[in-house]
């Protein structure tokens, strides 16, 4: 029985501690709990299993069960070489990878030394410079003027486009400056007594204390620009030039109208047996660096955001 | 506790803020631009920091902005915007007169009531009872299973449901209920709610978990030896310590209703028809990017702009009104 009992908690971490006031909670209820969280998590989980087994099994397979599959019998990365060996799935994920880093580094620095510059006290165009960013959250601009602005900057057709109207989000900028704020005064005074000035503070002190807040924000950055697809569709003409999600959406809104056949972004890999395998690897192919980077960064949601987000 | 909501939302909460006029600044009669200069001395490396996010405020934010004169113009590109002929508020009035436009604000505000009732509340229901039950390790695996489909795009998100309610999908082909649940018009709207329910639920919780987390144990007890069950324990102490919370992402909410999930629409739009599936963003794109109508799709967006403004304000408004901290100050 004892010996049940250190398993069980070494596999569900320590049981909290039960306050001698609080009730004991109703088996049937716990067990009622329990299952609605498992369903829940199987709500979750099963759809991304059934595009990852789909993704895996063989195209004579998913065609015999009609277009899925839950438990692939031969598993192959057939449709993977295939979608990678070259052609627009490849370079649209080269350029999904490009304005990733590039436009997660450029986000990072601008909000970084923005959220710096606005949050410390003695700063005499803080409390201006703060309430124009804030306004801008009451108002956006809107879709057609935020178009014109990029196509007066003579940045439609460029990369650039898919990262300058969106490099700073008001939010994670106030997480950020909400962070640099917590952080305890007196590292300022003693780094002032030394005789150290702002950007000696922010790169010496500053950013060295505030590694989980930048690595959240980096990831709220990282995904944003992974993610977006309709930037791509608004300001790039050509097709080819492309992110992977903006490819990957020709296949979903179009295959939908298909009724599963294949597309245009797919047919130059070579992709015509079976494009269910095709699409659900493509699928994969865009989740993966998500599902890499996600429990690195998990962690830190707690410490980071939170701590930001509440506190502040 | 009041203190630290306050500012949850991004409010600047300028009366709560100590004066910051830099020491040894007069308030006397000095010109202002001397008095400027010498408030920023010593401040030169901090207003350099602050020029490259700013610029990005005043480039995308604030001349967008102005770019809504547009909504007030007979916009044609190769004119330009200076150009381009004044019309007053023709694009207003032909915009009330559309019914595809009131057609797409009817759908844009029912999705967005559905949210309300049917998404709205999910979040904090799920934050209580993980909050209840999961503990250590599986309370962990749990909230990193939920978080994850919030970091999924709506492209992904799409193509799940494709593969599971779609005519070769894992129920769609099986299940005669769902078989045309992605192209019927008439299930456009719950299948909207559904999606964001599947991807956002799980990440609402987090903030309503920091909050619960915050809650003073000692209130539990002193309630408890009071002779509160744990129904009114929940009643007078759990309620109480997260209400500002959820006044604060209604309010927020309220000042959105009429954004309803663009690139997810977007997505699913053409499967169901302008009818069923157009809302006012969709309705800005296809009008003004697509068919090229640029006065008219900004006067659109213009409109929902300035009622999303006007929302937001009365919302916190009566959040005041009401004894609480609303977004702002």
């Amino acid at each position: 029985m004892s010996n049940r009992n250190t398993l069980l908690d070494k596999a569900l971490g320590p049981r909290e501690h039960r306050p001698s006031w609080m009730e004991k909670p109703h088996p049937l209820t716990q067990a009622g709990k329990a299952v609605a969280l498992v369903v829940i998590c199987a709500l979750i989980l099963v759809p991304i299993l059934v595009v990852v087994s789909t993704s895996l099994a063989s195209p004579a397979e998913v065609t015999a069960n009609g277009g899925w599959v839950l438990f692939p019998t031969e598993p192959t990365l057939q449709a993977y070489q295939d979608i990678l060996s070259g052609g627009t799935i490849t370079r649209s994920l080269a350029v999904s990878v490009g304005i990733t880093v590039v436009g997660t580094a450029v986000s990072l620095f601008g909000t970084i030394t923005l959220a710096y510059a606005l949050s410390r006290e003695h700063f005499s165009l803080r409390k201006p410079l703060l309430l124009m960013v804030l306004f801008t959250f009451l108002f956006p601009p809107g879709m057609l003027p935020g178009y014109l602005v990029v196509k007066g900057l003579g940045l439609l057709d460029s990369y650039w486009a898919l990262i300058l109207p969106v490099a700073i989000n008001v939010f994670n900028l106030v997480i950020m400056r909400g962070f640099f704020q917590g952080l305890p005064q007196e590292l300022y005074d003693a780094a002032r007594i030394d005789g150290a000035g702002e950007l000696t503070v922010l790169l010496r002190i500053v950013l060295p204390l505030s590694k989980a807040v930048i690595a959240v924000i980096g990831l709220f950055y990282a995904v944003g620009y992974w993610n977006s697809f309709f930037s791509a569709i608004l300001y790039l003409n050509d097709s080819s030039k492309w992110p992977l999600q903006a490819v990957l959406q020709t296949v979903v809104t179009k295959g939908a109208n298909l009724g599963g056949n294949t597309t245009d972004a797919l047919s130059d890999s070579g992709a015509v047996a079976a494009p269910q395998t095709y699409q659900m690897a493509t699928v994969v192919v865009a989740v993966i660096p998500i599902l890499i980077i996600y429990p690195f960064i998990q962690k830190y949601f707690t410490k980071g955001v939170l701590t930001g987000a509440i506190k502040s | 506790m009041t203190s630290t909501i306050e500012q949850a939302g991004g409010s600047p909460a300028p009366s709560a803020d100590p004066p910051d006029r830099p020491p040894g600044a007069p308030p006397g009669r000095e010109p202002r631009s001397v008095r400027w200069r010498r408030a920023l001395r010593g401040q030169r490396t901090l207003l350099l920091l602050a020029v490259p996010g700013i610029a990005y405020f005043l480039v995308f934010h604030y001349a967008a902005l102005f770019g809504n004169v547009i909504a007030f113009k007979d916009f044609v590109p190769f004119q330009g915007l200076w150009e381009s002929p004044w019309v007053g508020l023709d694009n207003f009035q032909r915009m009330f007169e559309d019914a595809a436009f009131w057609q797409a604000a009817w759908n844009t505000l029912s999705i967005a009531v559905l949210q309300l009732v049917f998404f709205f509340p999910l979040p904090l229901a799920l934050a209580l009872l993980l909050h209840s039950l999961a503990r250590g390790g599986v309370r962990k695996i749990i909230q990193s299973v939920v978080y994850l489909p919030h970091f999924l795009s709506w492209v992904i998100v799409v193509a799940l449901f494709q593969q599971l309610l779609g005519p070769t999908g894992m129920f769609g082909g099986n299940v005669a209920f769902v078989t045309d649940v992605l192209t019927n018009p008439d299930a456009f709207k719950p299948l909207m709610v559904v999606q964001i329910i599947w991807k956002d639920c799980g990440w609402g919780t987090i903030i309503f978990l920091a909050a619960l987390s915050q809650v003073n144990q000692d209130l539990y007890e002193s309630a408890a030896l009071d002779g509160a069950g744990p129904r009114r324990r929940f009643w007078h102490v759990t309620l109480p310590a997260i209400r500002p919370i959820v006044i604060l992402l209604l309010i927020m909410r309220l000042g959105d209703i009429l954004t309803v999930g663009f690139e997810q629409i977007l997505l699913q739009r053409d499967a169901v028809g302008p009818e069923a599936g157009e809302v006012l963003d969709t309705f800005v794109y296809y009008q003004g990017v697509l068919g090229a109508d640029w006065g008219y799709s900004a006067a659109a967006g213009l409109f929902k702009g300035v009622v999303g403004a006007l929302l937001v304000y009365s919302a916190n408004k009566i959040a005041h009104r009401l004894g609480e901290q609303g977004v702002y100050k």
